[in-house]
């Protein structure tokens, strides 16, 4: 880990901030039926799956989980050198009707939330949409706002984000880097 | 990767990754919306100099379902029945600015040479009898999803005209890249000499298909057969048809289609539990969205303009 690097939250901040927007979800969302969680590749996806077990504690019902890659919907596609690699999508329930609760790692600018909007109206036409993010560190450019935030981050606009999730990093927690750090691979 | 003209020209880790991108592209097909717009504003040339139905709607398929235009050419009545050469209508159509070019001619090599004529990005569909690469790319894929599970160690036998067949030149190539064993069947006239070359081995009658996981019958090609290789199709039905007598309850069995039921494989078979064949039809529209992404998503040089070739490689 680079010594660079400021935690801003640490394992404990993440899970209070997680237990504090399931709490917000179901306060928004007091009529049955319970509302449908979609992570967004990749650490969105983990970060769902958590907040799927808090909300079916809270509501004691099956809370629907999906993971949604955006590859295919990305708008610089072709502007990209590479063909990004794309993931399979995994939506095996029925959105159309459902308030539907995208979630994702960091809010920055908008646009990974805009592809996946597009993404997920291709498998149904959803009631409504909510958007909730563990980070939201600002610089929209996009009409965008999340419903749900973990924390907001002020950051300036090179400095990176690092959000870890212990399934795919070890350790969960948020940090940032000055911007003359590589992203770490 | 600038074109798919052959898999010769493919390495393992190649064959694997556009194996495993289908895969992923699977689900799309599930969608109450059967489409991604990865290729938006590209356009896809079916030029189509033979016939085909399942190649050509499947490429039209992958590339609708990607969200790219698609034109289609045939060879039949066109200008090329007035006897504009391939070189010509390749220019012409070029003046279309397709980003993609999938190309099937009678003509080995057609597809290499037409690479080099233009800026679009050529998808081999089969060169008369040189290669076929998306069939094999398909027949990987779906071997690798079929009750065996890989093609690692298998033993696969290609059964019938190999002298006619660019899907078994194919095949024999991308199989043996996978780590298969291949052996070539079927009478001497329809087997080409010096196939060994490409390391399968060769076998004139059935007595040992047993040993084999994967039975790939290949399609008697009457309209390649300008002179008698058979004394006739009963004769060759008797002694390479594969039908329930010969295909045991373990094995694999694949064609690349169309069928001619009760020659190459008799009815019962084409039903059995152990024949994959709509199963390859499937795999043929995600292994070819695989190509089509393969090529064409992500920043492309410019399209060349024959008039300045100097064009093309400004943003390489």
């Amino acid at each position: 880990m680079d010594s660079n690097e400021k935690v801003v939250l640490e394992a404990e901040d993440v899970r209070r901030a997680l237990v504090r927007v399931a709490h917000e979800i179901v306060e928004r969302n007091p009529e049955p039926p319970a509302p449908v969680l979609i992570g967004i590749h990749r650490r969105g996806a983990f970060l769902a799956r958590r907040l799927q077990a808090q909300l079916e504690e809270l509501l004691d019902v099956e809370v629907p989980l999906g993971d949604l890659d955006i590859g295919f919907y990305r708008d610089d596609l072709q502007r990209r050198h590479d063909a990004p690699v794309v993931h399979a999508s995994h939506i095996d329930f029925d959105v159309a009707g459902r308030t539907v609760v995208i979630v994702d790692d960091v809010l920055f600018t908008g646009r990974t939330v805009r592809a996946a909007i597009e993404a997920l109206f291709d498998y149904g036409r959803p009631a409504r949409v909510q958007l909730a993010v563990l980070a939201d560190r600002g610089h929209r450019e996009l009409p965008i706002r999340p419903d749900y935030v973990g924390k907001n981050l002020p950051t300036s606009r090179d400095e990176h984000v690092h959000v870890r999730v212990a399934e795919l990093d070890g350790v969960d927690e948020v940090a940032i880097a000055p911007a003359e750090v590589e992203t770490p691979a | 990767m600038n074109h798919l003209l052959s898999i010769e020209e493919l390495d393992r880790e190649e064959i694997e990754r556009i194996v495993a991108q289908a895969e992923r592209f699977a689900e799309v097909s599930d969608r109450e919306i059967k489409k991604v717009p990865a290729l938006r504003g590209r356009m896809v040339l079916n030029l189509f100099y033979e016939a085909s139905t399942r190649t050509r709607s499947s490429f039209e398929l992958a590339a609708k379902r990607l969200s790219a235009d698609v034109v289609n050419f045939a060879a039949s009545g066109s200008s090329v029945e007035k006897g504009e050469s391939l070189k010509d209508t390749v220019l012409t159509l070029s003046a279309h600015k397709p980003d993609a070019i999938v190309l099937r001619t009678p003509w080995a090599g057609a597809s290499e040479l037409v690479s080099k004529w233009c800026g679009a990005a050529i998808v081999n569909a089969g060169d008369g009898k040189h290669e076929h690469p998306t069939q094999a790319l398909l027949d990987v894929y779906t071997l690798k999803r079929s009750r065996l599970g890989g093609i690692d160690g298998a033993s696969i036998w290609i059964v019938g005209d190999v002298a006619h067949s660019r899907v078994a030149r194919s095949n024999i190539i991308a199989f043996q890249k996978l780590g298969a064993k291949v052996t070539v069947a079927g009478p001497p006239t329809l087997i080409p000499r010096g196939i060994e070359a490409l390391g399968c081995e060769v076998r004139f009658t059935l007595d040992e298909l047993s040993k084999a996981d994967v039975v790939y019958a290949l399609r008697m090609q009457h309209e390649r057969m300008s002179e008698s290789f058979l004394p006739s199709l009963r004769e060759y039905a008797s002694w390479y048809q594969i039908n329930g007598r010969r295909l045991g309850p373990r094995q694999v069995l694949m064609h690349p289609g169309p069928v001619n039921r009760g020659v190459e494989l008799s009815g019962e078979v084409v039903d059995s539990p152990q024949a994959v064949i709509t199963a390859q039809v499937e795999a043929g529209v995600v292994v070819r969205m695989a190509v089509l992404y393969e090529l064409l998503a992500g920043a492309r040089e410019p399209q060349s303009d024959p008039d300045r070739p100097e064009n093309v490689k400004q943003l390489a």
